[in-house]
């Protein structure tokens, strides 16, 4: 099941959002791991701090210079930069620009991954090899499907597809549960979630509700952001389902 | 210079209080949603349909002067009067002159959004002119004295129980008697009486066609035509986008419109006017207000390819969690956010911000506006014109100035962890509202940074 078309070994920069450097490090220390399982030569710029979108979601996209410097930086040179989080890796596609380094802003966002898309379209993998046996419902975060297309959306007449749901049907054991909302939006939305903070909640709690429906014990995405907003108001209500990022399913042995 | 209305997220919170009434909103226009859904996926060609809506909409607005010229001069021809207003006060003159010159003093009204941005009603009820909205839902909030809440389905934050009194209220209704054929039917006996005794009728206008100098009006209940059927002056009153080439591209826009609205593959009437009927006179009012500056905003002027079937008010989670009423604008909704700061930034500076940037607006949109960039762009406008305050800004600058350095990133993190004492959603204090009703991630041994030193480093 675990098939490699590539092998030659890739040179990937290891992009890790900010906040899960500081609170979710076992986010990236899987998908690490997991790259350096299918053949990466993978490195970590040590100097890399965040790619700026707190700001530029906050109106202040302008002050954002100093982030794109540091991230040009850091990331010059990789033949992929890859992120585990759809929603940052985004940000650097659509928004990474420097008057001085034009070139190389604009070959950093051509070269940026998210990680199921860069698993699925550049390793090209058909599967995994992982094992997880445990009921799972599928937080689709929405920058990775509606931006970054890692999966097909339901406002659209398009083929159903999703890269996520791909590869977690490869993964030992593991049942996949959908809900019945498949694709709205959690309600995080970066300083969303404190500045609309009566609306991200509801919005969090409808997300919740049709997962314990369905009665998985854990809920797995691609962006540790929507999960850490779920996982807050689950701690809170002291409901029994677990948050886990997407790269530490299938870095399951 | 107009003061900020009620702040979106204070109107939305206490929308929210009423958490089984907010579900309830929540459900029915997701339902309304769901069956557009269906409706479209039930053309194999939904999307060519809608590529070929936006093409249509972008190409008439890189050449609206032209087509607003030759629509006026088709429409002249066909006997139709045509006016010009470049803002909402002359527009709301202009129909008060005609009106007087009738001596119209009872007034029929089909549903017009662009009448609610001028505040018709109101400047006429001021000169002792009475509007009846003949749109049941409008007929509901206008008897309640409420604005709509939705641009299509103007009562759709009431409930039956809610327009039982209302009804028991206004036109004596049996109380509490909340069945919906009894309460439709009370409504239908006053407006049958108002459209036979007004003076003249005034509607909306869905499409103005250049070609043929004629206006199209969807609806669903018939009320526009009554009303224009059963009066001797008739007024028309449209934006400026209002406008499409051909007569044909209504075979694009008809098959877009009523299924994205509300999931109907057409809606039950789509009156064609062409022009007055023998012993009549019809008016056309074209309007500007704002919609020029609107075209000169690069970022923003796509926005006026909107057709108004509030599919993005139905797919939208923060719409449907806090009400229209939350926006304080005549269009709710995110193209409410993206139209609402061209009209005044100060008072709607709030409304770009009431989105999370999910992006289902801008996929659901029959007519492809890229509802979402814009909501992100307006952000950027507004604070680069101060209306975000100093303090925001303050803090903001902190931030980057200690996110670009990394050295003294470096220094800020560790056990201090940077992000609890900056990153607005992650301050650790009670008083965040982050920690209101949502537990904080629990802060690990170690960063990642600091396991990958330890384990992995190369340098």
């Amino acid at each position: 099941m675990e098939k490699r078309c590539k092998p030659v070994i890739m040179k990937v920069g290891l992009f890790i959002p900010c906040y899960v450097d500081q609170f979710y490090p076992q986010v990236a220390v899987a998908t690490l791991e997991l790259l350096e399982r299918y053949g990466c030569e993978v490195h970590y710029p040590l100097k890399q701090t965040c790619c700026g979108q707190p700001m530029a979601n906050s109106g202040f996209a302008s002050m954002a210079g100093g982030c794109d410097k540091n991230f040009i930086a850091n990331f010059s040179g990789y033949e992929y930069i890859v992120c585990p989080s759809g929603s940052c890796a985004l940000h650097i596609k659509e928004h990474l620009h420097s008057a001085e380094e034009p070139n190389a802003a604009a070959t950093i966002r051509e070269r940026i991954y998210e990680l199921t898309e860069f698993i699925t379209d550049v390793l090209k993998l058909e599967g995994v090899k992982a094992s997880f046996p445990h009921k799972v419902g599928l937080h689709v975060s929405c920058h990775g499907q509606r931006m970054l297309h890692l999966s097909s959306m339901s406002e659209k007449v398009e083929k159903p597809f999703s890269k996520a749901e791909a590869l977690l049907s490869t993964v030992d054991g593991l049942e996949l549960f959908r809900t019945s909302r498949a694709d709205e939006c959690c309600g995080f939305g970066g300083t969303f979630c404190v500045t609309e903070e009566a609306v991200s909640v509801s919005m969090g709690n409808t997300r919740i509700k049709e997962h314990l429906a369905n009665g998985v014990h854990y809920i797995t995405g691609g962006d540790m952001s929507c999960l850490m907003h779920l996982e807050g108001l689950l701690k809170r209500q002291k409901i029994d389902i677990k948050v886990i990022h997407l790269a530490e399913i299938l870095n399951t042995q | 210079m107009s003061q900020p209305a009620t702040h979106h997220n204070k109107a939305a919170a206490a929308f929210l209080k009423n958490g089984q009434r907010a579900q309830w909103h929540d459900e029915t226009l997701w339902f309304v949603r769901a069956k557009r859904d269906k409706a479209a996926h039930q053309i194999p060609e939904w999307e060519a349909l809608r590529n070929l809506g936006s093409q249509i909409k972008e190409h008439t607005l890189s050449n609206l002067d032209e087509y607003l010229l030759q629509f006026e001069a088709n429409a002249k021809k066909n006997g139709i009067k045509v006016h010009w207003a470049n803002n909402a006060a002359e527009h709301n003159q202009i129909v008060y002159e005609i009106l007087l010159h009738h001596n119209a003093v009872n007034v029929v009204k089909s549903k017009s959004m662009l009448t609610e941005e001028c505040g018709l009603n109101h400047y006429l009820a001021e000169r002792k002119i009475s509007v009846v909205d003949t749109d049941l839902g409008e007929y509901i909030v206008q008897l309640r004295n409420e604005p709509p809440s939705h641009i299509v389905l103007p009562a759709i934050h009431l409930k039956k129980e809610d327009v039982s009194n209302t009804f028991h209220k206004h036109l004596h209704t049996e109380k509490n008697n909340q069945d919906p054929v009894y309460l439709t039917r009370a409504a239908r006996q006053v407006l049958r009486k108002k459209f036979i005794t007004a003076d003249a009728a005034i509607t909306g206008v869905n499409f103005a066609v250049a070609e043929t100098g004629g206006i199209v009006v969807c609806t669903n209940e018939g009320n526009a035509d009554l009303g224009v059927h059963a009066n001797k002056v008739h007024i028309a009153c449209m934006g400026f986008e209002k406008i499409i080439p051909r007569a044909q591209d209504l075979s694009v826009f008809l098959r877009l419109l009523a299924r994205s609205a509300t999931g109907q593959p057409i809606t039950t009437y789509s009156s064609h006017f062409h022009r007055p009927k023998a012993g009549q006179e019809m008016h056309i009012v074209l309007v500007n207000n704002g919609r020029t500056e609107q075209l000169g905003r690069e970022a923003f002027r796509n926005s006026l390819k909107c057709i108004r079937c509030a599919a993005c008010f139905n797919t939208c989670p923060v719409y449907r969690r806090s009400g229209g009423h939350s926006y304080h604008n005549s269009v709710a909704g995110p193209i409410g956010s993206i139209l609402a700061p061209n009209l005044d930034m100060r008072k709607n500076a709030d409304l770009p911000f009431a989105s999370t940037l999910c992006g289902s607006c801008t996929n659901v949109c029959p007519v492809k506006i890229n509802i979402h960039e814009q909501l992100w762009s307006w952000r950027q406008v507004l604070m680069a014109e101060g209306y975000g305050g100093s303090a925001k800004k303050a803090s903001m600058k902190l931030m980057t100035g200690v996110l670009s350095k990394p050295a003294v990133y470096r220094l800020s993190t560790g056990m201090a962890r940077f992000f609890m004492r900056y990153l607005p959603f992650l301050v650790n204090n009670r008083l965040n509202p982050w920690y209101k009703q949502r537990d904080m991630p629990s802060a690990p041994k170690e960063s990642f940074k600091d396991w990958y030193k330890k384990n992995r480093n190369h340098e």
